[in-house]
């Protein structure tokens, strides 16, 4: 069955999310879900780019209260 | 097809350039791209194991910067070999010119690179410098 994580990033700066997601991402299982919480603004548009360059699935992105939640599975 | 490669020269040892420099290679290196980092002249005593020292900033970004949750570039380059397989490689040159030996250095760091070889190696990419 396949997993879900919160990684909680707010607070720091591009590229501390995406590295915090890409360490989480190795160690996940293909399918396993994993939502990025951060509040800068650079990394809610680096990390959907990331995500599909390297060909994972973005499932959603979305901003609440100034936090952005960037949900991506494990496509590989 | 080959990845796409950039090979980064650090020279500088201010706080936005070093800064800068591990973000493209940590960035660079976990998106599939071939990254190499050679360290020399005023970047490499940052990467002494017994230096505490912090990089002074040249502008105000970087005394701004220096008061902001920022990753710290010497994560950021470890980030790059753990998590994209990057090579950092210190200059023999500097190692030279310093009296350093390998094993003063950072152990995430290569092994030490001439100049030739790094560009050698780096013909067919990208160069940067920082």
């Amino acid at each position: 069955m396949a997993a879900k994580q919160v990684i909680d990033a707010r607070g720091t700066f591009c590229p501390g999310p995406l590295m915090e997601l890409i360490a989480a991402i190795k160690l996940a299982g293909v399918g396993d879900e994993i939502e990025v919480l951060s509040t800068d603004q650079g990394s809610a548009a680096d990390i959907p780019e990331w995500i599909r360059k390297v060909g994972h699935d973005l499932i959603t992105t979305s901003s609440e209260s100034g936090v952005w939640h960037v949900v991506v599975r494990k496509a590989k | 097809m080959s990845s796409p490669k950039i090979s980064i020269l650090v020279v500088s040892g201010s706080s936005e350039r070093l800064q800068m420099a591990a973000m493209v290679a940590s960035v660079g290196a976990v998106s599939g791209t071939e990254v190499k980092v050679l360290l020399s002249m005023n970047a490499l005593q940052y990467f002494l194991k017994s230096d505490t020292s912090q990089p002074a900033p040249e502008g105000e970004f970087g005394r701004v910067m220096a008061g902001k949750k920022v990753p710290p570039f010497k994560q950021l380059l470890q980030h790059a070999v753990d998590l994209g397989d990057a090579k950092i490689h210190p200059c023999s040159m500097a190692m030279d010119v310093l009296g350093v030996k390998p094993e003063d250095l950072e152990s995430f760091l290569a092994a030490p690179l001439g100049l030739t070889r790094f560009l050698t190696d780096g013909a067919s990419g990208q160069l940067l410098t920082f």
